[in-house]
């Protein structure tokens, strides 16, 4: 890709100077032509040629269903965040929302579906795009080779908050990955200092789990992101806030402007210290 | 009749490569969709399909030359000059003569994309 790239920067430069040092007055009308054919038609030609066989190439391997055994994780594309499951050997799968941790070298197998519109699942430095359609499961394996933090995004325009609905894929050691995927089973942290303790008994008090689930409390909904370990996440409301009380408070109170058309109604009528206390109470769920 | 008499002119000819090309778009979609939908369902193999989608882009290029080859007859007749925009019989030949090749080749290169697919996928998946 470098190497195409700078082909083609040195190609416009030349043209640049060429265009700079070329005499006025009428040009051989043949020159022109070849002109014309060459640069209009035949390379454009070559060059799509080459790009859709590179490109068509490692397709298969991408759609193939990863080896007997892998780690098999289902996300489901909603407007506008991810619904991540681990479809773990044991009965109870682990469930969270907007980030995804692999271990590193496994081969793994994304199963991909969406319950409302068409939206693409596409993390650039590990693999191609795939979309997700409503009443379609499709596929992608591929096989992290570097430990890292990657960026993912939905690729395909799904409504208002298209752009604000992106994740994050940690690669790790298999060591550690275990060790999270363990952590992750478990239920919520009970909160331990007076302020968190507040802001569970509002989560509780104001309707919150209707909709979002903290596993070990009476918080079981289903419809918005599962909360048990939302303080370990890389980021809140899919990849657009950072992970910090402050940025809780704001999408609380403001949910609407945090993301536009999102589902979940703003809770600023709330008094600012239980908004605090469910900041404080929600970032502590590790 | 000459083959290029005012009388025998008309923009069908146009029409036809790209006519080919659609016509092998679909059949090559829904020849593959229903064959993995219902013949060897997920994960089976898509040789005989892809079998049929390489005749149909033989079939198709093979249309498609043939049309592009009448197209470059057309241009090649007469003595009418560039750009070819009078409104003389000779003209008009010469235009969509050279308009119909020029589809031609574009629906060919476009035929060839779909049908490459089926170096690639042996699957269905």
């Amino acid at each position: 890709m470098t190497g195409g790239a700078i082909v083609i920067w040195i190609a416009v430069i030349a043209l640049a100077i060429h265009a700079f040092r070329a005499r006025p007055g009428s040009h051989s009308g043949r020159h022109a032509n070849y002109l014309i054919l060459g640069g209009g038609a035949i390379v454009p030609t070559i060059v799509l040629t080459a790009l859709l066989i590179y490109g068509l190439a490692p397709i298969p391997a991408l759609l193939a269903p990863a080896p007997e055994g892998s780690l098999k994780i289902a996300v489901s594309g909603e407007q506008w965040w991810w619904r991540v499951r681990y479809e773990t050997s044991d009965a109870d799968a682990v469930v969270l929302a907007n980030e995804i941790h692999l271990p590193v070298g496994e081969p793994v197998e994304f199963r991909l579906e969406s319950p409302d519109v068409i939206h693409s699942f596409w993390i650039p430095a590990l693999g191609g795009k795939v979309d997700m359609i409503p009443g379609r499961v499709n596929r992608l394996s591929l096989t992290p080779t570097k430990i890292g933090v990657f960026r993912g995004a939905c690729a395909e325009y799904c409504g208002t908050s298209h752009a604000l609905m992106s994740f994050y894929v940690r690669v790790e050691e298999k060591a550690a990955f275990d060790r999270w995927l363990m952590r992750q089973r478990a239920t919520a942290l009970p909160p331990s200092t007076p302020l968190a303790k507040r802001g569970q008994a509002s989560f509780l008090a104001n309707g919150c789990g209707a909709c979002h689930a903290i596993r070990g409390t009476p918080a079981d909904g289903v419809v918005g992101p599962d909360l048990t370990h939302v303080g370990s996440r890389l980021s809140i409301g899919a990849g657009i806030l950072p992970n910090k009380p402050k940025a809780f408070v704001h999408w609380i109170a403001r949910t609407d402007q945090a993301k536009p058309g999102v589902l979940m109604p703003a809770f600023g009528m709330l008094p600012k210290a239980d908004i605090e206390a469910l900041a404080v109470y929600l970032e502590g769920l590790r | 009749m000459s083959e290029t008499a005012e009388k025998d002119q008309s923009l069908w000819l146009l029409t036809a490569s790209p006519t080919f090309w659609a016509a092998h778009f679909l059949l090559c979609y829904i020849t593959a969709a229903i064959w993995c939908a219902k013949v060897v369902g997920l994960g089976g193999s898509l040789a005989s399909a892809r079998v049929a989608i390489a005749v149909y882009t033989v079939l198709a290029l093979a249309g498609i030359g043939i049309v592009g080859r009448v197209g470059y007859r057309r241009h090649s007749h007469g003595n009418a000059t560039l750009p070819h925009d009078d409104d003389t019989p000779e003209d008009r030949h010469r235009f969509l003569g050279f308009a119909t090749l020029l589809l031609s080749a574009l629906s060919a290169v476009a035929v060839i994309y779909a049908g490459l697919v089926i170096f690639f996928f042996r699957s269905c998946y």
